[in-house]
């Protein structure tokens, strides 16, 4: 399973430079107030998120550095949290980063199916980036929404209920910057019994 | 069928208003002032005679877990609640955040106070994006509307509630390495003793609790621990939410009373199996970690913890995934161990090696490529790592197997023997 967030390597640019912005830096000093005096630590998983929403989807060598210094943690103890939690992309990724659910209740209902349009569409293998850095298409294990499978994450939004024809065009309005509709594309409310075409 | 009076999760599909506005009309925090001067020992007492069990999938004793908590140990008590839910087939706590989250929140001030707790963490996993925001939202809400907050309620007790977002890992739903997560290391779970009500978050007495055990608690106080356990039977109490997966024709998520059985489950609310009952091959009854069962013990079994106990399942997380005969039973479980070695944290050596060869080795019984005498080494390998671990992980990994040789071994013999005759030929 190829996926840049697990991946143990770092992805190394010259000269890459990263400093929180302004807003971001005031985030971080407010999400470290949520943990007792002297506890900082705690918030090297909400900081490296914050770093990589402002670094385009993924943490480079310098964001995770400044995420070490900003917590006064050493790299290495920031490093490994980055490489175990699988959120963490440290490759550069599309600018829809598609995670297809492929664990059992989503696979009962036709992931493969998913894997294969979304190949497709995007023109490119799993774990790879479109030439047009558009898309990141990668396969997960269960995102949790499994009485709406088969179902995807797309950057941060489910998009749930899914069949080939509803998720090609996902894909396509996607790639068209067309907007798209976030939860179930079957007009179902939420996990109700009651498919949104016979409510 | 549980009556809709007696359900406790009136907004379940967010049919109705989720903030404050809409959460005061369905009476929660109604008397939340109430209930904490009736004390923490009174309140601990009720959740016990209600015989509440834990919704995370162990079903322990919600009551006596929280009475674990010591009195008076001159350190700071955190309530932190296991919302990293990530079971597969589990999708239960999620309609819980995002359309009832301050029924969640006044279950956070009720068991909270009654552990001595004055911070309570909430751990939600970091995928769950948007259920994290309306809970936020719902946090700002009550933080403005003193219910909780500095003397929250209007109780002279102190309580603030946080929101920590995770960032994918499975093996975080393990309540030590939750709290491992939370002190911004690797999630690995600990050894245990210490249990986390001696020294858990930051050293500090802790109680790790699922979403829906602590949603539930209010309501069980307001309605009386004799109303809960009027519900189900001995042991078995209450109202639990069932998530419905795979091969049925309306996948849900329902609150029944407990002990329904799986028949009148999957047919009164998922629409019944694709195909008709008839059509059905097996179910996992608690999530991805427990057993599966084939139709014949589907046909009669209850869904509760000691009925699936006496037929070598569980309940777990109420997980329900159904399958059908298109399926492939053997790539079904074989998925299942693909997801383990995924998950495997990677600490103790028998889980972080034996996860990896049993999925290995679950590939080529999904091909029929190996020998009849693997399915006794893989079923060996199993019980060697079963309970040789920190954690649980590693037997979650072992019994799906387990489950698939006990009933469908004939299958993959089958497979085995075809394999070889096609190779011959």
């Amino acid at each position: 399973m190829k996926h840049p967030g697990m991946t143990n390597k770092v992805y190394n640019i010259s000269n890459n430079v990263f400093n929180w912005s302004e807003v971001n830096f005031k985030r971080a000093s407010e999400i470290i107030k949520k943990y007792p005096n002297s506890r900082q630590q705690s918030a090297v998983i909400p900081l490296l998120d914050l770093a990589q929403r402002q670094n385009s989807g993924w943490l480079s060598k310098t964001a995770i550095e400044k995420v070490a210094e900003t917590l006064s943690m050493s790299y290495i103890r920031v490093l490994e949290v980055a490489t175990f939690y699988s959120m963490f992309n440290l490759e550069p990724v599309g600018e829809n980063f598609v995670q297809i659910c492929r664990t059992t209740p989503c696979w009962l209902r036709g992931s493969d199916k998913l894997v294969k349009i979304a190949q497709d569409v995007s023109n490119s293998k799993l774990g790879e980036t479109s030439n047009d850095k558009k898309f990141t298409i990668v396969e997960v294990e269960c995102l949790g929404a499994c009485c709406n499978a088969p179902m995807v994450q797309i950057n941060d939004d489910y998009y749930e209920d899914l069949d080939e024809d509803n998720f090609r065009k996902i894909l396509i309005d996607l790639k068209n910057n067309k907007s798209i509709k976030k939860g179930s594309q079957i007009g179902r409310q939420t996990s109700h019994p009651k498919r949104g075409d016979d409510a | 069928m549980l009556r809709e009076e007696d359900k406790i999760f009136k907004n379940l599909y967010g049919f109705d208003d989720w903030s404050l506005k809409g959460a005061k009309q369905r009476e929660v925090w109604s008397n939340t002032k109430e209930i904490i001067e009736k004390g923490s020992d009174f309140i601990v007492e009720e959740i016990k005679s209600s015989q509440l069990r834990g919704r995370g999938g162990a079903g322990f004793p919600a009551g006596l877990k929280w009475s674990f908590m010591p009195k008076d140990s001159g350190k700071p008590h955190y309530l932190v609640v296991n919302a990293d839910e990530s079971e597969p087939g589990t999708c239960k706590d999620r309609e819980i955040m995002r359309n009832d989250p301050h029924l969640l929140l006044e279950g956070c001030l009720v068991a909270g106070f009654a552990m001595h707790a004055n911070a309570c963490y909430i751990y939600i996993r970091g995928e769950y994006y948007s259920e994290a925001s309306n809970l936020q939202k719902a946090i700002d809400e009550a933080y403005a509307n003193n219910l909780i907050g500095k003397n929250a309620c209007g109780t002279n007790w102190d309580y603030d509630i946080y929101l920590h977002r995770g960032a994918g890992a499975y093996i975080c739903g393990e309540e030590t390495a939750l709290l491992e997560s939370l002190e911004g290391k690797k999630g690995q779970p600990r050894l245990k003793p210490p249990f986390p009500a001696g020294a858990g978050l930051y050293g500090c007495p802790t109680t790790v609790t699922n979403v829906e055990t602590i949603a539930v608690a209010p309501t069980i106080i307001r309605r009386g621990a004799s109303w809960f356990n009027s519900l189900g039977r001995e042991n078995n109490t209450g109202t639990k939410i069932f998530s419905i997966s795979g091969h049925v024709n309306n996948p849900c998520n329902v609150e029944e009373e407990m002990g329904i059985g799986l028949k009148e489950l999957i047919e009164t609310h998922a629409g019944g199996v694709i195909g008709g009952w008839d059509n059905l091959l097996a179910v996992i009854p608690g999530g991805a970690s427990v057993p599966l069962i084939p139709k014949s013990i589907c046909d009669s079994v209850k869904m509760d913890f000691d009925s699936l106990k006496e037929v070598q399942s569980g309940l777990g997380t109420a997980a329900v995934i159904v399958m059908n005969k298109s399926t492939d039973i053997v790539d079904a479980i074989c998925r299942l161990s693909h997801f383990y070695k995924h998950e495997s944290c990677g600490q103790c050596t028998p889980c972080r090696e034996g996860t990896g060869w049993m999925f290995r080795m679950m590939e080529k019984m999904v091909k029929g490529n190996a020998e009849v005498n693997d399915i006794d080494k893989l079923l060996d390998v199993t019980k060697q790592i079963e309970g040789h671990t920190i954690c649980a992980l590693g037997d979650a990994a072992a019994w799906p197997i387990q489950g698939l040789m006990r009933h469908f071994r004939s299958e993959v013999e089958r497979r085995i023997k075809e394999n070889r005759i096609s190779e011959v030929a």
